[in-house]
């Protein structure tokens, strides 16, 4: 509902009924009532919960590695042990984390709320999603446990099928059944914004979070086959020794680095459309006013999806693959970067003439657009063939792909979780907390990663244990922001969970914010409506004429 | 309208599975997919020696049961023509209503049977293909040779035989799991079980063509090259 | 600080490109630093200054705030990739020179192994992570692997080159300053991986002819290789007074070689080693299939001299140098 202090407007619609049945949070307590659940919103949770674990093994492997790394001698842990930390840390945040992290969590909750359906097209495949998810998980960290892999989360040949001592078969199986997850995903999400759109809500009425996560789905259904069909082959020579990727048994290596990055390239687009989208959201509703270019976001949306797909060899440019192939991938690459190039133009745009307001989820918003641009523009350095050839291999790419993973994708999954929280949660935040987790994660990942660009380029290669001493200094500058953004990442653990328990009640609407979401309560009732909502005239269609606080501790 | 707990229109519940089905099926032909790029890859890189190799897949098999399992298709498709009498109705059916129903839950039964027949004698016939292989050294590793060619096995023949156990694998796995579906929803149409509908016939069919199709694709990539001259 | 000025000097911060590909490399990381950095400073200067302007409660004018804009959405989606393009036809460019092998490089049979580098030149002058090079001359590498996939990587030089098993990869470069540079393998290769390090040392190239001819000589790669040539038999077949039909070794490399099924390519390091191994690969037009492979029977090692002594046999027919 919107109230404003000077221009009382036209008269606000009816709350939502409250016969609407109990909140999803209320309807059932016990254990079976949320594993056995089928309502999306539980789902999203059981992902949200499974996917922070995730991040924070993943994280402590990153602090181990930063740990070692704040001194040039190997003297933290062992050279294979190190290996085995930068493996898991690259296997658990990638399929565990990244992938997972915005379509599960907030796709699984918000799709069906902004479209104005009642659940997922199948909602007992989501589920299923969703134990597929959580046991290969399971497994990945079984292989951990025994003993862990030092081959890198890219499991080049024939290091991983002839000379690794780690468990890769055991590793690989947890992969390919994580992966059947995210194309099961994929599928509930196509075939539901397909199907379940509340009538009158055309394509191009639909919020830039839905294309972007129909986008993503697009990719998780057709890239992740070819991943399951590679670490499968992977999986038999490792076992067999039949000679598909061993040259010493008549095997080729770069037939697996073929196969292997046509799965990974389009996945680094799953890891940030949805971060895309999720930054379309909250720049229009923070700027009080519609997103600049809606048609070209979207369909730069799908160009970033399609393009995607044809230039997985920007990875093998030194690999020993044909210098043609080299330029055709390279030429690729730098189209893929001109979608991406609208996006951020187009945002900047949306803040013109706006009336701007700097909560914790537009600081995230904004750090994004900023982050995601330097690390954009770094993708250009390496998408240049000639200079490709210096700048591979070493920590330029690491903090080329932190740009976008951790700058682009964490930061967005950080701005969906204080934007939405309250309609998950029916609670706010404290946002003086927020505000300062926003700026030390900004700073400390800043912190951590510039300096590898310039390590990049003085030549320090990646995956290195020990290093020569004049890498030092800035290594040093990097443990450091790691120290930092990893308190930015721990406080809001804290003040979430204090939130749930005291923080103040969320309205319907807090941020006054567009979307069908926004129309029914916080948290929403189990069948997510009172009754079929009527298809928003307009999407996006903030006034900056509002002056009051969004904050309502008393529900409007 | 409320919409706790509603059930779906019927239409939109058999889009919803058709469309579903499409868009798995998508994704099931970039998994075979991932195997074709890899035969583009070697193909490329060593034509000869998978003409060598494909000159010893049988190819009197491997056109039988491309045979059988075009037949096979033919049958599920009317199958799911026979099915399209069984739309749930609003009304409780009448008598004639009830005897259609009757002969045409009888006529998918048949039909589905003789698919899921057609699908094992497809198996029987791989596994006789398959041991015939394995005796004739067809296996990668280090016994690998191409039956009784003397000589090392040129370049990229065991590649091919990698691809052709993999691909062929994968397909046979994909068609164990067509015949029980369809298994199970024969056995459900000759009890006459209200679960089987239009929709779920129609998606298990569509399954069954695709497999057909990955078919028709690997029979002329695994058993006729090499053999033009 | 590398001053560059010679053997010795310290490592420091990476100084000026040291290769001539690497001058190149820089002046184009140069460019594409001050292109993206002025895009990246004026967006950033446009966000900050939209978000002070138009903070909320700022007197600034909102009326009309427009949605779209074809024509400026247009203008800043071709002028990226203009610009775009124009830096990849630059890279490519440049990219292309590195495929191009100067006909004079002088060439280092280089093997990498878990976790060493084995450089050997022509004369029999064998180095451990260690490689000499005369300044100003183009040299080319021939890299193999015993094991996993390895990195030849000279920060100095802007240049690395994967070394895969199975194949060889090549990778020239023309030193342009004197110093000791750092040498990394840069893919990983299992535990002692970033201890798998060395240093290229350029020196003038007089200083390179005494050092050559200095320090514990083995007989030198070519003439291993005629020995190889003779104990493997080899010469049994491809011997000019053989009676059995063989092709002819001498001048093969860089030669126009005919294919039984009708393609042609020119004879490089890959396609003798490919002959050696996998003979039933590349047949030469106008002969039979009969040639053995030898795979398990040479190393990597006589595999290199083999193919040394091949090269060898080219330039005395050229009269070439050695």
């Amino acid at each position: 509902m919107n109230t404003v202090t000077v221009d009382r407007g036209p008269a606000p619609p009816a709350p939502p009924p409250q016969s609407a049945g109990p909140s999803y949070l209320d309807d059932g307590h016990t254990l079976a009532s949320w594993f056995a659940t089928h309502d999306h919103k539980r789902i999203a949770i059981l992902y949200a919960i499974a996917i922070t674990a995730f991040f924070a093994i993943g994280g402590i492997a990153a602090a181990m590695m930063r740990i070692e790394l704040a001194t040039p001698a190997g003297d933290f842990v062992s050279d294979d042990t190190y290996a085995k930390l930068f493996t898991a840390h690259g296997v658990i945040m990638v399929w565990l984390f990244l992938i997972p992290s915005i379509p599960s969590a907030f796709g699984n909750f918000l799709v069906p709320l902004m479209i104005g359906a009642r659940d997922l097209a199948f909602p007992r495949l989501n589920l299923g999603s969703w134990y597929l998810y959580v046991v290969g998980g399971a497994i990945v960290l079984a292989s951990l446990f025994l003993g862990g892999l030092d081959t890198g989360w890219t499991f080049y040949t024939p290091y991983s099928t002839m000379f690794s001592n780690g468990w890769v078969v055991v590793a690989l199986t947890g992969v390919v059944v994580v992966g059947f997850s995210s194309i099961l995903t994929g599928l509930n999400f196509i075939v539901t914004v397909h199907t379940r759109r509340v009538p009158g809500l055309g394509w191009f009425r639909l919020p830039l979070f839905v294309w972007a996560i129909y986008a993503t789905s697009l990719i998780l259904v057709l890239a992740t086959p070819v991943l399951a069909i590679t670490l499968i082959l992977l999986a038999a020579e490792r076992l067999f020794q039949i000679g598909i990727f061993d040259p010493a048994h008549g095997g080729d290596p770069l037939l697996f680095q073929h196969m292997f990055w046509f799965y990974s390239h389009p996945a680094v687009y799953v890891m940030v459309l949805p971060a895309m989208g999720v930054v379309s959201e909250i720049v229009p509703c923070f700027a009080r006013r519609r997103i600049f270019g809606y048609r070209f976001m979207a369909y730069a949306l799908l160009a970033i999806a399609a393009i995607g797909f044809l230039v997985w060899g920007h990875h093998m440019f030194v690999s020993g693959q044909s210098p043609t192939a080299g330029m055709v991938f390279s030429m690729l690459s730098f189209l893929v970067a001109v979608p991406s190039a609208i996006k951020v133009f187009n945002w900047t745009a949306t803040l013109y003439k706006g009336s701007i307001r700097f909560d914790a989820p537009m600081l995230y918003a904004l750090g994004f657009v900023g982050l995601f641009t330097i690390g954009g523009m770094t993708g250009l350095f390496v998408a240049a063939l000639a200079a490709d050839v210096h700048l591979t291999d070493t920590y330029f790419v690491i903090s080329h792909f932190h740009y976008i993973m951790v700058g682009g994708s964490v930061l967005a999954y950080f701005g969906a979780l204080h934007f939405w929280w309250p309609k998950i949660t029916g609670r706010m935040y404290p946002e003086i907390w927020a505000r300062m987790a926003a700026g030390l994660v900004f700073f400390g990942f800043n912190l951590t990663f510039f300096p590898q660009y310039l390590l990049g380029y003085e030549g320090m290669p990646r995956r290195y244990h020990a290093y020569v001493p004049e890498f030092q200094a800035l290594n040093v500058l990097s443990s450091a922001g790691a120290s930092i953004l990893a308190i930015g990442y721990l406080l809001p653990l804290f003040y979430l969970a204090w939130s749930l328990r005291a923080g103040a009640r969320a309205g319907p609407n807090p941020w006054q914010a567009t979307g069908l979401e926004w129309q029914t309560s916080s948290p929403p009732p189990t069948e997510n409506f009172a009754s079929l909502p009527a298809a928003p005239d307009d999407v996006y269609g903030y006034t900056p004429r509002l002056g009051r606080s969004p904050l309502h501790v008393d529900g409007e | 309208m409320s919409m706790a707990n509603e059930p779906l229109p019927f239409e939109l519940r058999h889009e919803t599975a058709q469309f579903g089905m499409w868009v798995f099926l998508a994704s099931e032909a970039l998994f075979f997919g991932g195997l074709f790029l890899a035969y583009l890859y070697g193909r490329t890189h060593w034509a000869e020696g998978f003409d060598a190799a494909a000159r010893h897949t049988d190819v009197v098999i491997g056109s039988i049961n491309t045979a059988v399992l075009l037949t096979s298709s033919l049958f599920v498709a009317l199958a799911v023509v026979a099915a399209r009498a069984l739309r749930p109705s609003d009304r409780p059916p009448g008598d004639a209503e009830r005897a259609r129903r009757r002969s045409a839950h009888r006529r998918v039964a048949v039909f589905l049977w003789i698919t899921a027949a057609l699908g094992v004698a497809f198996l029987v016939l791989k596994g006789i293909e398959y041991r015939k292989d394995w005796l004739d050294g067809l296996v990668p590793g280090t016994a690998f040779r191409l039956g009784d060619e003397a000589g090392a096995p040129p370049v990229g023949a065991a590649l091919f035989y990698v691809l052709y156990w993999v691909m062929t694998g994968l397909h046979t796995v994909h068609l164990t799991i067509g015949v029980g579906v369809l298994a199970v929803f024969a056995v459900g149409a000759s009890r006459e079980a209200d679960w089987v509908q239009p929709p779920r016939i129609d998606v298990a069919a569509l399954y069954w063509h695709f497999v057909d199709v990955v078919w028709i694709l690997l029979y002329p990539l695994l058993y006729l090259p090499g053999r033009a001259g | 600080m590398n001053d560059g000025n010679g053997v010795g000097a310290g490592f420091g911060w990476l100084g000026p490109a040291a290769s001539s590909a690497g001058e190149r490399a820089d002046l184009l990381l140069l460019v594409l630093f001050v292109v993206c950095g002025t895009v990246a400073l004026a967006l950033a200067v446009l966000i900050v200054w939209f978000s002070v302007r138009y903070r909320r409660g700022s007197k600034a004018d909102r009326s009309n705030p427009p949605s779209n804009d074809w024509r400026l959405e247009t203008a800043w989606t071709l002028t990226p990739l203009a610009i775009f393009l124009g830096i990849f036809a630059w890279a490519a460019w440049d990219y292309a020179q590195l495929s191009i092998v100067p006909a004079d490089a002088l060439p280092i049979q280089v093997l990498g192994k878990q976790w060493m580098w084995k450089l050997d030149h022509r004369n029999g002058r064998r180095e451990i992570n260690e490689l000499h090079v005369p300044l100003g001359r183009p040299v080319k590498l021939v890299l193999a692997s015993e094991d996993a996939i390895h990195s030849f990587f000279v920060p100095a030089f802007r240049l690395k080159q994967d070394v895969v098993p199975g194949r060889y990869t090549v990778l020239w470069f023309r030193p342009t300053r004197l110093g000791e540079f750092r040498l990394f393998c840069a893919e990983f290769c299992g535990a002692e991986h970033s201890k798998m390090i060395g240093r290229v040392v350029v020196m003038q190239p007089a200083d390179y002819a005494r050092w050559l001819e200095s320090g514990p000589l083995r007989p030198g790669l070519a003439a291993r290789g005629f020995e190889l040539y003779r104990s493997l038999g080899c010469s049994g077949c491809h011997d000019e007074r053989s009676t059995v039909h063989a092709p002819r070794l001498q001048g093969l490399l860089g030669r126009v070689v005919h294919l039984q099924d009708g393609r042609s390519l020119v004879a490089d390091e890959n396609y003798v080693r490919d002959s050696i191994l996998l003979p039933k690969k590349d047949v030469v037009a106008g002969f039979d299939p009969v040639m053995p492979s030898f795979a398990g029977q040479v190393t990597e090692e006589d595999l290199q001299a083999l193919i040394e002594w091949v090269r060898a046999t080219g330039d005395q027919r050229t009269g070439g140098r050695g």
